[in-house]
């Protein structure tokens, strides 16, 4: 009885407005626009059917590969940030000296903005007196200098690189997080048993982590499929259109004033976060629920 | 023996990243105080004269004042907006577990993963009229802060005793004297440190300016930066001074705020 007068409904109203209207509602009526000809060129708005998702997955422009190209990007991110971070908590769990520093210091990039960090690598990535060229030079390593945002060969594994330095720490500090709540007991219960570090590894931490697992892949996988802005400075989708992805395509048609298309692209990648979505929320509901 | 070794190299494996992490940051401190052609070499040996200069060339050219204000005025209005707001509203969700409040905050889990999609999201501005304005970017950031600020506060309520709730009930207070008398002040540490990450949040993004001010005037300093880098690819010295007075405000926060940042992100790992 008393609950309706001290949790009122209208507590709710702010967030679920704001969110319904600007957030959720952009996203859906992109659906019903997609399927237009919507542009800057001209005022009437035209159904076109399916033409722009045709075109994105037909054309010579190679949207697809931009669709492609996200995906890959959110999986090996993912993978090279996830495991190093992993091992780096590992390491920085156990009492070694100067362990607050390290950890600080390392969240330290997590905190700057993109684009910043993307404009600070352009300076270090470039060719002729980038700080990475130049280091190399002096260890003797000049064999690896390379092009590092213009060889086709190379531009992803700088995005990665760039990426990771941002993202680690970050990784690492939820990492950290979830092992600072396993009890040392199990540690010590395993070593009179006699358990090698592989068999506590699997035993005892992975299981122990799958909470910070799960939120480090929630934002991970969601970090991934959005991202924009470190491509969009380091490289544009460059060179030629090799490391566009769906946000970098979307926003150059939408500059262009191709808004159907750009809002047919931004459809795809709702539909593909919508998806992982529902799966990640039921998971953790059920989680909840057993709890 | 083969514990100390293997603390060796723990620590100098400590040691390479640490080093990973900050010559870059150093670089950027470094060169920002040369003279134009010492800056271009990009190296890490100190400025043959410090030229505080630039900064101030950079603060005059680069449109910074304005552009910090901006940034300021978004970052910290539609922080605290969501914060308040979601509070209330986590708060409601938590305490009364009906079925209609619990899809709510999946409902609103879910925008987690969505995209923001900026083309309508303009065609909506367009429609109620603040298209190019102020209002519409700050709506945009406290919308788009929703699912974060609800599934964070939310988790630390429950550590709220609920036996507060009803004392406050026997006592007489309504729901408002009840939230914000004596709720609010428990959830001060969790408010914080929602407050600081999406205070930086805001500071750090770039595509919604991007996409939602034609006018300069309305840039926060991330876009006035990549505009400044723009004109003044040649001018690396210019650059990295933009890049450091960016870079300032967030700094201070995380230098100041470590602790509560650093929870803030290890509640939900912890949790389960």
């Amino acid at each position: 009885m008393y609950k309706q007068k001290i949790y009122p409904k209208w507590f709710l109203i702010m967030p679920l407005v704001l969110y319904v209207m600007f957030f959720l509602t952009p996203g859906l009526l992109g659906v019903g626009y997609s399927l237009t000809d919507w542009n800057s060129r001209s005022l009437e708005i035209n159904f076109v059917g399916f033409d722009n998702y045709i075109e994105i997955f037909t054309s010579n422009k190679d949207y697809s590969a931009g669709i492609v190209n996200t995906l890959k990007f959110t999986v090996i991110s993912n993978i090279i940030k996830i495991t190093t971070a992993f091992f780096l908590a590992v390491m920085l769990q156990k009492e070694i000296k100067g362990r607050n520093f390290y950890r600080s210091v390392l969240y330290i990039p997590a905190v700057l903005p993109f684009l910043i960090i993307g404009i600070i690598f352009k300076s270090i990535l470039n060719f002729n007196n980038g700080l990475l060229n130049t280091a190399l030079e002096a260890l003797q390593l000049g064999f690896l200098k390379q092009q590092w945002l213009s060889d086709l060969n190379v531009v992803w594994k700088s995005i990665y690189m760039v990426d990771a330095w941002r993202g680690i720490g970050y990784v690492m500090t939820i990492f950290l997080a979830g092992l600072s709540s396993i009890p040392d007991s199990y540690y010590e219960a395993a070593d009179i048993d006699g358990a090698s570090f592989f068999q506590k590894l699997i035993h005892i931490t992975l299981p122990m982590l799958t909470g910070a697992i799960t939120i480090n892949l929630i934002f991970g996988i969601t970090y991934g499929l959005k991202v924009f802005d470190i491509i969009y400075v380091l490289t544009n989708g460059g060179p030629g259109h090799a490391t566009e992805v769906i946000t970098t395509y979307s926003y150059t048609l939408y500059a262009n004033g191709k808004y159907g298309m750009a809002t047919a692209l931004n459809t795809i990648l709702f539909v593909l976060t919508t998806i992982i979505g529902i799966l990640v929320v039921k998971y953790m509901s059920r989680l909840e629920v057993q709890q | 023996m083969k514990k100390r070794a293997n603390y060796i190299l723990k620590q100098i494996v400590c040691i390479i990243l640490s080093v990973i992490v900050i010559t870059p940051l150093y670089m950027v401190f470094i060169n920002s105080f040369k003279t134009k052609n010492e800056a271009a070499r990009m190296n890490l040996s100190l400025p043959r004269e410090w030229l505080f200069s630039n900064y101030i060339v950079v603060i005059e050219e680069g449109n910074l004042i304005q552009g910090f204000l901006n940034s300021f005025l978004y970052s910290f209005l539609s922080a605290s907006v969501a914060v308040i707001t979601c509070a209330m509203a986590a708060f409601v969700i938590k305490r009364e577990k009906t079925k209609f409040n619990r899809m709510i905050y999946y409902f609103i889990l879910c925008g987690f993963f969505f995209p923001v999609n900026f083309v309508t999201l303009m065609k909506i501005f367009n429609t109620i009229g603040i298209a190019n304005t102020r209002y519409g970017l700050i709506i945009a950031f406290t919308s788009s802060m929703v699912p974060f600020c609800i599934f964070t506060i939310s988790n630390f309520i429950s550590s709220v005793p609920v036996e507060i709730d009803e004392a406050a009930v026997i006592d007489g207070a309504g729901a408002l004297l009840l939230f914000f008398r004596i709720v609010l002040p428990l959830l001060k540490p969790v408010l914080i440190t929602t407050f600081l990450l999406q205070f930086m949040g805001v500071w750090s993004d770039f595509m919604t300016p991007l996409y939602l001010s034609s006018s300069s005037k309305m840039w926060p300093m991330n876009l006035a930066v990549y505009n400044f880098f723009g004109k003044m690819s040649s001018n690396w010295q210019y650059v990295f001074a933009d890049i450091i007075l960016t870079c300032l405000p967030v700094a201070l926060i995380y230098f100041f705020g470590q602790k509560y940042i650093i929870s803030g992100l290890s509640s939900g790992a912890v949790k389960k």
